[in-house]
């Protein structure tokens, strides 16, 4: 009797938040629109890879060899070369038109035929950074095989000692659209559990009513719970939908582990988040200001989560400060079951200290809350 | 002055006004009243044009009202106070900004204006006060700082909806002679005034009384008496009613307390609370016995509320003890809340949801089992004649119904005792008197005692006792009659004035000089843009955002901690990537192979796999993105000619990264092969591979033109969202529906302070850049500063835009969130150039702001290019933040629907 006394109010109050959420049309449209469109444009948009990379070549030789060359450069990591003069070469690349400008010396081809090892220049616009880089050493493979092939001398292949044999596991096609998606769900799951539990904290306090609701039989701890459980199943359930209808329906990737453990993870890490959005509550006095907090929080755990650049070329205080962060451990647990197939025995590292953070927010925004209610 | 013709106006399927006709002629002092929710809000809205009018004519100060050209023209011979406590002033603005804010709406506001506001404040008592932040006022003076605020302008037509509705009666009294003073400074002057409160409306010259969004009557109130054979304005209008609401209606009569010894229900001691060096109530001491009706009497802001959450135990006192029932009152405690119903002043209720279910909500948060929820419900309903709101929203519930539903949620669960604060204000008579009856009833028959704060003197001439509060303290106590007579006076209200210390009553006499100020230049058509009234809103809202430090701080610092965390943190070098090994040979050539990888910066780690296992098992645990797998034999292969091969297992999780752990990995075994032949490359040709704008690669030098775009777009977009939406929200909105103010001036004067405050952010984050990470600025600064303008400019229009969508606060935080940090990260030319960009994204990176400032930055910072070459990216910016103004303006409605 006493444990249905407790949770019968917390089931109620959650009730009463997801009818409210129901009835902000703007707020549920923008809800949808950020699990569909906004996960599938994410895939279709953001591709940190070498794609349709722009370059352009000086071409000075005019030859078959830098024909073939230039030829060999195509999509779809490439745009087809376009090709220009030596006087264009420093406005196009001020203007950022190509990220590579690759430029053919005068007499490159009886050069390299009479043994003179003549200079091929690559230009590279190393303000695209991640481009540049990988770019760059795309192109001179792809320059090696063409000069290899046109001179038809297999200079090291036919006497290769060991051969490499490269395997790329778990996305074989290096698809990037599965990548971005999934990045993005995370995103949009971390964003919309603080903000929405956050904000119905702050509305409750700026409308009166959670005075309201302290006049009732009511302990802190259950009206923080309704509100964790309700906000954390919504969120749950969309982004369920999300990466069934949406990624590996509309995107139709391939997913690698069970559902039901990533299903696990994702509650746990709501529960991390959902708390914070009480935590940032209590010490936010309104909604500007709560809107601006959340941006400060959200912004450095979404992007260094190791979601958008791998975690360990972070430096080391930061990569210490985001294993704080539930983030951080979410996303190693979404690569590794969605993608590896992972199962429970590799992931419950990161599942523990999930539960971990999340009881620790719990806890804090607990304490905080009872002693904002007591000033109240 | 106004003419109305067959007015009617509908809101979904509540029909507010049927065929309203009237006229009202110049100098007339007009009363509209009538209980809540019968259509006077509505109709006032519609006479002055700030609500869009639906059916009928308004021909109001000579023109049609509802055409944009005459409220322009009229709208500053014009003055509207909405309904509610200070709904047209700016709660964090101080008493003198509120005023220089209102003078600057209007024209000649700004010659004479400090010298003008000084006198109005002395005038009506608030100099002393003119520093203090509006939302700090009390309710009395909120009232007459927002009428100084609809005077600015001196207008011709003066339009009050329910001014005193929850003041006090000091404050009402002080009101009232104000507006004496004006009209008798200009009679000319024509004044509309809404009250719910029948009291009121005997001293106007002429009185319209409504219900059910028609009109009653139309006489002067004495004829009204006379014409329905009663003494009082509130038995009139019920004798006016048609019978069939009248039903239930009967004088009150307070049966004598039954049992004299029935035990008390609230002891108080000594009670006693502070806010700081504030003293909220000072010694507060009473004894109510069980069943009594205690009334509690004073003006706002003068402790009745603190009492009231001290004896629930909701706020603990700082000194003095209370007891419920012979238990002590301690914060927090759950036994309490089961015994009291409880119903404070502002509602309450969760708006959004439907009268049905927050009742039944409330009951099952007081545990009953679930089919007494259901009865309970249903009793409720009937019992509050809620029945037919059943299934309608409680925010759509007049203000009359919504108090109904407070009460029937405090009395729920049969509480022991009702602790109820200002439960009838804005109440019309027969609701009031059927909430009366309903409480007498209970304290009659059911025992229950009631603790009641009001502002009605009638209602509290119906309590057992009364005690009257002033500042804290408690003036006197005892039966009404009993203190009228101490008193010497005629009525209650008189006794409450005679018992308030000499002080408080200030002197309110010289109201007339208020209007003296330089008529107008009238006549004069206005200027369709007016840069004083723009900045009118600019100053307001830079005051409130200066109010706010905490806001400031987290808009200025929170932008150079991200960017010093995503400077740092944000590093797509790929360098130490963690590799393991799986060896099946063990022979010097696998240790080699393995050395020279350790040997480069772009691997560490290396260690070997024991007992050698699958290497996708390897790679699942996340801890090392590739696995070089040595077969059996490897080292006598390779120097037997059997050309054995290496596996390079990938982990293609994060495909970006892989594919440079797969280039990197090739070029290792390349350098290995080299070394194996013990020579140095043949080459064919030398690749000499320049990287241009940043020699060293820094990761930093290329991150931060990309990061300062995306902080500034988030940032300035969401700030000028909420400061349009947080207006909507608390009602100041009103203020440009109302004034001469155009939207074009509503919208620059809302972007202008946002402009500013991102430009104070860009150019800190510059300093920080260049300072702090070194980052190389080769270009023109100016050029940079330019251009940030332009970007901030189309950043707050942004925020602008999306806030004409939205109505909740939380929607607007949302939508600008989505509207800038997905296209301003993705199609931003962030990570991904948008020149390899194809499609609809491509289309989106063109049109959309970021992209181009990133390409400025970038030019700036790096390449130093100047205006001639940056123009191409300048033009399509200025283009979108013009687009944009122009939709916010069309978005924008400049009436209430």
């Amino acid at each position: 009797m006493k444990r249905r006394g407790f949770f019968r109010p917390v089931w109620h109050l959650g009730i009463k938040e997801m009818r409210s959420l129901f009835r902000d049309p703007m707020l549920f449209g923008f809800m949808i629109f950020a699990f569909t469109v906004g996960v599938y444009s994410a895939g279709k948009g953001s591709s940190i890879d070498v794609r349709d990379a722009a370059v352009a070549v000086v071409d000075q030789d005019q030859s078959p060899l830098s024909q073939r060359v230039i030829s060999a450069i195509h999509p779809p990591e490439f745009k087809d070369p376009v090709v220009i003069s030596q006087d264009e070469l420093i406005p196009v690349m001020d203007k950022g038109d190509f990220t590579f400008v690759l430029v053919f010396p005068p007499g490159f081809q009886r050069d390299v035929l009479a043994g003179r090892v003549p200079e091929l220049q690559l230009n590279v616009d190393a303000t695209q950074m991640s481009q540049s880089f990988t770019g760059s050493a795309h192109l001179a493979a792809l320059i090696s095989r063409a000069v290899t092939i046109h001179t038809q001398r297999r200079l090291v292949d036919s006497a290769l000692p060991v051969n490499l044999v490269t395997r790329m596991r778990f996305n074989q096609t290096l698809n990037s659209e599965w990548f971005g998606s999934v990045m993005e769900l995370v995103n949009v799951l971390t964003m919309l559990s603080v903000i929405l539990t956050g904000a119905s904290m702050i509305r409750e306090r700026e409308h009166g009513t959670l005075g309201h609701l302290l006049v009732m039989p009511l302990t802190p701890l259950q009206l923080l719970l309704a509100r964790l459980w309700s906000m954390g199943l919504v969120v749950l359930v969309a982004g369920m939908l999300s990466l069934r209808l949406v990624i590996s329906g509309g995107l139709a990737m391939p997913v690698a582990g069970s559902y039901g453990l990533f299903m696990l993870a994702t509650a746990l890490h709501l529960f991390a988040t959902t708390s914070m959005g009480v935590l940032l509550a209590t010490v936010a006095r309104n909604m500007p200001q709560l809107g601006l907090m959340a941006m400060l929080v959200i912004m450095p755990m979404t992007l260094l989560s190791g979601g958008t650049t791998p975690y360990e070329t972070m430096p080391q205080l930061v990569q210490w400060l985001m294993n704080l962060a539930p983030t951080t451990h979410f996303v190693a647990v979404a690569q590794a079951v969605l993608y590896r197939g992972a199962g429970l025995d590799v992931v419950a590292g990161h599942l523990l200290a999930l539960s971990l953070i999340g009881l620790g927010f719990c806890l804090i925004s607990l304490s905080r809350f009872r002693r904002s209610l007591a000033a109240a | 002055m106004i003419e109305a013709q067959g007015l009617s106006h509908r809101y979904g399927d509540v029909q507010a006004l049927e065929a309203v006709s009237l006229t009202v002629a110049q100098g007339e002092l007009l009363g509209v009243a009538g209980p809540d929710g019968v259509g006077k809000s509505t109709l006032l809205g519609l006479l002055t044009g700030v609500r869009k009018r639906q059916h009928g004519t308004v021909r109001t100060l000579g023109g049609d009202i509802d055409r944009p050209a005459h409220r322009q023209q009229v709208s500053q011979r014009l003055a509207y106070m909405p309904q509610g406590l200070g709904k047209n002033l700016y709660p964090g603005l101080t008493v003198s900004e509120n005023l220089a804010f209102f003078s600057g709406l209007f024209p000649d506001g700004a010659k004479n204006r400090r010298p003008r506001i000084e006198r109005l404040l002395h005038e009506v008592g608030l100099a002393p006060f003119k520093n203090r932040p509006a939302a700090k006022l009390s309710g009395g003076m909120k009232q007459k700082l927002g009428l100084c605020c609809a005077l600015m302008n001196d207008p011709d037509l003066l339009v009050l909806d329910e001014p005193t509705t929850g003041v006090d009666p000091l404050s009402r009294r002080q009101f009232w002679s104000l507006i004496e003073g004006i009209r008798a400074a200009k009679p000319q002057m024509t004044v509309i005034v809404a009250t719910a409160s029948m009291d009121e409306a005997a001293q106007f010259d002429r009185l319209i009384v409504m219900d059910g969004g028609r009109i009653l009557a139309d006489a002067a109130p004495d004829a009204l008496l006379r014409q329905t054979g009663t003494a009082h304005l509130d038995d009139a209008f019920i004798a006016l009613l048609p019978e069939a609401q009248k039903v239930g209606y009967r004088p009150l009569q307070l049966g004598a307390l039954p049992d004299k010894d029935a035990g008390i229900a609230i002891e108080a001691k000594h009670l006693t609370r502070r806010f700081g060096s504030f003293v909220a109530v000072r010694d507060v001491s009473f004894r109510i016995r069980r069943g009594e009706i205690f009334g509690f009497l004073g003006s706002n802001g003068c402790g009745k509320t603190t009492t009231m959450k001290m004896l629930t135990g909701l706020l603990p006192a700082s000194e003095g003890q209370a007891w419920l029932f012979g238990k002590p009152v301690e914060s927090g405690s759950l036994q309490v809340k089961r015994d009291v119903g409880f119903m404070s002043q502002s509602f309450s209720l969760y708006p959004e949801l439907t009268v049905g279910e927050n009742l039944i909500l409330h009951a099952r948060l007081f545990l009953m089992s679930e089919a007494d929820c259901i009865r309970r419900t249903q009793e409720v309903l009937r019992q509050f004649s809620l029945s037919r709101y059943r299934d309608s929203r409680a925010a759509s519930l007049p203000t009359g119904v919504r108090q109904r539903l407070s009460l029937g949620v405090a009395m729920i669960h049969r509480p022991q005792m009702l602790i109820l604060d200002e439960p009838t204000s804005g109440v019309d008579p027969v609701s009031r008197n059927a909430f009366w009856q309903l409480l007498v009833r209970l304290s009659r028959e059911e025992g229950v005692t009631i603790f009641i704060s009001t502002h009605y003197m009638n209602e509290a001439m119906l309590c057992d006792r009364i005690s009257l509060m002033h500042a804290g303290s408690v003036l006197a106590k005892g039966q009404p009659q009993a203190l009228i007579d101490k008193a010497g006076t005629d009525t209650l209200e008189d006794a409450f004035i005679h018992y308030m210390p000499a002080q408080a009553e200030t002197d309110n006499t010289a109201a007339a000089p208020l209007l003296s100020a330089k008529r107008v230049q009238r006549n004069r058509r206005p200027a369709p843009f007016r840069l004083t009234r723009m900045l009118a809103y600019s100053r307001s809202e830079l005051q409130d955002l200066l109010r706010d430090p905490v806001r400031l701080l987290f808009a200025l610092l929170g932008t150079l901690i991200l960017m010093v965390v995503l400077g740092f943190g944000l590093n797509s070098d790929v360098e130490e990537i963690p590799f393991a090994v799986i060896d099946h040979d063990r022979s010097a050539a696998s240790l080699a192979y393995r050395d020279n990888l350790l040997g480069s910066q772009f691997f560490s780690g290396g260690q070997l796999i024991e007992p050698p296992a699958n290497a996708d098992s390897v790679l699942r645990h996340g801890d090392v993105s590739l696995v070089m797998e040595f077969p059996p034999g490897f080292g006598r292969g390779v120097y037997a000619g059997d050309q054995p091969e290496v596996g390079a297992w990938i982990d293609a999780a994060m495909p970006g990264r892989a594919e440079s752990v797969g280039t990197y990995v090739e070029a290792m075994h390349a350098q290995y092969l080299q070394s194996l032949a013990g020579t140095e490359s043949t080459s064919l040709y030398a690749l000499h591979t320049r990287f241009r704008y940043n020699q060293t690669i820094r990761s930093i030098n290329a991150m931060v033109p990309a990061i300062i775009p995306m902080l500034l777009m988030m940032i300035t977009a969401i700030l000028a969202a909420l400061s349009v939406v947080r207006e909507k929200e608390l009602g100041s909105i009103n203020n440009f529906y109302a004034t001469p103010v155009t939207r074009m001036e509503f919208l620059l004067g809302k972007q202008l302070p946002y402009l500013l405050l991102g430009f104070i952010n860009f150019v800190l984050l510059v300093v920080l850049a260049v300072g702090f990470f070194r980052v190389p600025l080769v270009g023109s600064f100016p050029l940079l500063a330019v251009s940030a303008l332009l970007y901030l400019f189309c950043a707050s229009g942004l925020g602008l835009l999306m806030s004409t969508f939205t109505n909740t606060q939380i929607a607007a935080i949302f939508g600008t969130m989505l509207a800038t940090l997905i296209p301003a990260a993705q199609y931003g030319g962030l990570t991904h150039p948008v020149a390899s960009m194809e499609g609809l994204s491509k289309l989106i990176a063109q049109v959309y702001p970021t992209s181009h400032f990133v390409d400025i930055c970038r030019g700036v910072f790096a390449k130093s290019m100047g205006l001639s070459a940056l123009w191409p990216s300048l033009v399509p910016m200025a283009l979108f933040g013009v687009a944009v103004l122009i939709l916010c303006r069309w978005r924008l409605q400049e009436q209430q629907r």
